[in-house]
C-alpha cells in the first residue's frame, strides 16, 4: 500500500464526507424539530438530482447554477409532504410517522422509475471532468466544489437557526412544542418550514453530487443509508455533530475501501452504525435538540 | 397504533372455528380449480401474508418495531439452500436448521439491543442495519456463494422440498400460515402473550409489575426470527433462486410490515387481511405493466400514506371501532329504553 494512495483515499473521503454532511444536516433537522425519521430523504434528494440533471440536460444550464431551483422546489415539496401529511399524524406512536416517509419513499423512487426508467445518467460538463493536481493527490473538481458547498451550506444554516426569528423558531418548537405555541409560535406552520429547508438539503446534496455520480431512481437509497448513520453518528439534532461525522463515514468508507476488497466497506460503515446505536445513541457529541454547539 | 382488545370468550372463539373451518376446506380444494396464474396468486396472497405474520408477533403484539426481518428471512434462505446444494440436506432439515440459525443470531441481535436499552426508531435502525451487515457478509463471502447467490438445483421430489405440481407449494405455505396463525391466536390467550402486550403498551409499568421485560422481548423476537426464517426457505425453494439482494435486501422488511400495517398491527387477522388487499394488487399491476418494474411498490407507498393517515389501526383496527361504537350506541339506545320503563311506571 503505496503512502500516495492513502492521501488520496484520504483526499476523496473527505470530499466525498462532505456530501454525506449536507443530506444528513437536512435529515437530523428534521429529527431535530420533529423527531421524524425520514426515510423518504434519500427519495427526495434522487428528485434534486433529476432537477439538475434535466436542467443541464434540457437547457444545458450549468448544474452549479440550478442549486437555487433545486432548493426551491425541494423546499416546496418538503413544505407540502409535512404540511398534509405529516401534520396530520403528528400526535400519532412514532413508527408512524417512519412508516409514513416510507410510504412516500416507495411512491417517489417508484414514481421516478416509471417517468424516467430506471437508466443510470451521467452529465459532463465542460470544465469540470478535469482534476487538480495536488503533489500525488489528484482532486476531483466536482467533489471539491461539493465539499465546499457543503460547508457553506452548513455556515449559512446555522447562522439561520442561531440568528434569525425564524431559526429561533425552530429551535424553540424543537425544544417544546407546547411552550412554543403558547408564546405564538406557529408550530404547525414552523415544523413545515423546517421539513422544507431539510428537503431542500436533500435536494442541494443531489444537485451537488450529479456531477460525479449516476443518477437514477435509486441513487437516493445509497445515501440514505449513509446519512442515517452520520447523522447519528453525529448526534440526531446536532450540525456541526453532523458535519464531523459526515468526514469520519467519508474516510472510513474510502480508507476501508483501499484495504479491503469487494464492498467489504459496507460492513465497516454499518459496522460502525450499529456500534454508535448500541454504545452511543446520543451520538459522537452529544445529541441534541438542535443545540447546534459543539 | 391497533391497541386491540384480544379478550374473548369461549364462544366467540367457537364461533370462530365454525367459519374458519369451511373457509380452509374451500382453500384446500379451490387450488385444484384455478390456473396456473391464480394458484401462484394464491400462494403469493398466503406467502405474503405468513411473512407478515411473523414480523407481527414481535413488532405487532410485543412492540418492538423491526425493519430488519429481512436478516432472518436470509439466514433462513441460505441456510437451507447451502446445506442443499454444498451438503445434499434435504431442505425439510435444512429448513429447521434455518430456524435455528435464524433464532440465535436473533437472539445475539436481541441481546444487543435490549441490552443496551434502544427502543423506538434507535432500535428500528439498528435492526436495519443488522440486516445490512449480513448483506454485506453474504455479499463478500465465497463460502456463501457472494454476490453470484444460488441457483437451486431442480429435482421435483418432495423429499427435497420440491413438487411437480404448483399446488403442493399452496399446501405448504397455507399450513405454515394456518399453524402460525392458530399459534399466535393461542399466544394471545396466555400468560405470554399478555406479557408481550403489556410490554408493548408500556414497558416501565410491565416491569414494575414484575414482567421480566428483557426475557420476553428476547423470546418474541427469537419466535419471529424463527418463524421468518421458514419462510426464507420457501422463498428459495419456490423461486429456486436467491442472492444477497434478494434475501437481504430491505424490500423482504418492508413485505414483511406492509400487510400487518394496513391490515392492522397486533391483530391476529391483520396480516392475513393485509395480504388479501395488497398482494392482488401488487401482482395484478406487475402483469398490466410489466414493463414498469416499480409500479407494484409504487402502489404499495400510495396505499401506505392513505391508511396511515385515514385508518391508522389498520383495517382491522377501524372494523373493531366501528363494532364497539355500533355496541355503545346499542348499549345506549337500551339503556334509554329501560330508563324510560322506569319512568313511565310511576307515571301511570
Amino acid at each position: 500500500m503505496s503512502g500516495a494512495a492513502i492521501l488520496q483515499a484520504t483526499a476523496d473521503g473527505i470530499l466525498m464526507g462532505g456530501v454525506y454532511a449536507v443530506t444528513a444536516i437536512g435529515l437530523t433537522l428534521i429529527f431535530g424539530v420533529m423527531e421524524i425519521v425520514n426515510f423518504a430523504h434519500g427519495a427526495l434528494m434522487m428528485l434534486g438530482m433529476y432537477v439538475t440533471y434535466w436542467l443541464f440536460t434540457l437547457f444545458g444550464i450549468n448544474p452549479y447554477l440550478t442549486i437555487p431551483v433545486s432548493i426551491a422546489v425541494m423546499f416546496i415539496i418538503g413544505w407540502l409532504m409535512q404540511r398534509y401529511l405529516l401534520n396530520k399524524i403528528i400526535n400519532a406512536p412514532q413508527h408512524n410517522q417512519l412508516l409514513l416517509t416510507l410510504g412516500v419513499m416507495l411512491f417517489l423512487e417508484n414514481l421516478a422509475l416509471f417517468v424516467w426508467s430506471p437508466d443510470f445518467r451521467s452529465i459532463n460538463v465542460p470544465g469540470l471532468d478535469t482534476s487538480i493536481q495536488l503533489g500525488v493527490v489528484s482532486i476531483n473538481k466536482p467533489k471539491l466544489l461539493a465539499f465546499a458547498f457543503a460547508l457553506i451550506l452548513t455556515a449559512v444554516l446555522f447562522i439561520i437557526l442561531q440568528k434569525t426569528v425564524l431559526g429561533k423558531s425552530i429551535r424553540a418548537t424543537s425544544q417544546e412544542r407546547d411552550g412554543a405555541s403558547l408564546v405564538g409560535i406557529k408550530v404547525k406552520n414552523i415544523n413545515a418550514i423546517a421539513f422544507g429547508i431539510g428537503t431542500a438539503c436533500a435536494g442541494v446534496a443531489g444537485s451537488l453530487i450529479v456531477p460525479f455520480f449516476f443518477t437514477s431512481p435509486g441513487a437516493g437509497a445509497v445515501f440514505l443509508l449513509r446519512s442515517f448513520v452520520v447523522a447519528i453518528l453525529g448526534g440526531l439534532g446536532n450540525f456541526w455533530g453532523a458535519l464531523v461525522a459526515g468526514l469520519i463515514v467519508g474516510l472510513a468508507e474510502s480508507l476501508s475501501g483501499l484495504f479491503l476488497s469487494g464492498s467489504w466497506n459496507d460492513l465497516v460503515i454499518y459496522g460502525i452504525f450499529v456500534l454508535v446505536l448500541l454504545l452511543r445513541p446520543t451520538g459522537l457529541f452529544g445529541g441534541g435538540r438542535l443545540s447546534g454547539s459543539h | 397504533m391497533a391497541r386491540t382488545k384480544k379478550g374473548g370468550s369461549v364462544a366467540k372463539s367457537k364461533a370462530m372455528l365454525g367459519w374458519a373451518l369451511p373457509v380452509i376446506i374451500i382453500l384446500l380444494v379451490l387450488p385444484w380449480f384455478v390456473n396456473s396464474y391464480l394458484l401462484n396468486l394464491l400462494i403469493m396472497v398466503a406467502y405474503g401474508a405468513y411473512l407478515s405474520q411473523c414480523w407481527n408477533v414481535m413488532s405487532g403484539y410485543a412492540g418492538q418495531f423491526s425493519f430488519g426481518h429481512a436478516a432472518f428471512f436470509g439466514l433462513g434462505a441460505y441456510t437451507s439452500s447451502l446445506l442443499f446444494v454444498d451438503a445434499g440436506f434435504s431442505p425439510w432439515l435444512g429448513m429447521i436448521a434455518g430456524a435455528l440459525v435464524a433464532g440465535l443470531i436473533g437472539l445475539i441481535i436481541g441481546y444487543l439491543s435490549f441490552r443496551y436499552k434502544l427502543k423506538g426508531h434507535y432500535f428500528a435502525l439498528a435492526t436495519l442495519a443488522f440486516a445490512e451487515i449480513l448483506r454485506a457478509i453474504f455479499t463478500n463471502t465465497p463460502f456463501f456463494k457472494g454476490a453470484m447467490g444460488i441457483l437451486i438445483p431442480i429435482s421435483s421430489k418432495s423429499t427435497m422440498f420440491q413438487f411437480s405440481k404448483k399446488v403442493y407449494y399452496f399446501y405448504v405455505i397455507f399450513a405454515l400460515l394456518v399453524l402460525l396463525t392458530v399459534l399466535l391466536r393461542y399466544i394471545s390467550r396466555t400468560r405470554l402473550g399478555l406479557y408481550f402486550v403489556a410490554i408493548r403498551e408500556n414497558e416501565d409499568a410491565a416491569a414494575a409489575l414484575g414482567v421480566n421485560v428483557f426475557r420476553y422481548k428476547l423470546a418474541a423476537l427469537a419466535i419471529s426470527a424463527s418463524l421468518t426464517a421458514l419462510a426464507g426457505t420457501f422463498y428459495a425453494q419456490y423461486f429456486s433462486y436467491i442472492d444477497p439482494n434478494l434475501v437481504f435486501g430491505s424490500e423482504v422488511s418492508i413485505n414483511a410490515i406492509i400487510p400487518a400495517i394496513i391490515g392492522g398491527v397486533g391483530t391476529v387477522w391483520g396480516p392475513i387481511l393485509g395480504s388479501l388487499v395488497l398482494t392482488p394488487i401488487s401482482e395484478l399491476t406487475g402483469t398490466l405493466l410489466a414493463n414498469y418494474s416499480g409500479m407494484n411498490l409504487m402502489v404499495y407507498g400510495f396505499i401506505l400514506i392513505i391508511v396511515i393517515i385515514f385508518l391508522p389501526e389498520g383495517v382491522m383496527g377501524w372494523i373493531q371501532n366501528r363494532r364497539t361504537q355500533y355496541k355503545v350506541k346499542q348499549d345506549k339506545s337500551a339503556l334509554a329504553r329501560k330508563e324510560g320503563k322506569i319512568h313511565e311506571t310511576p307515571l301511570s
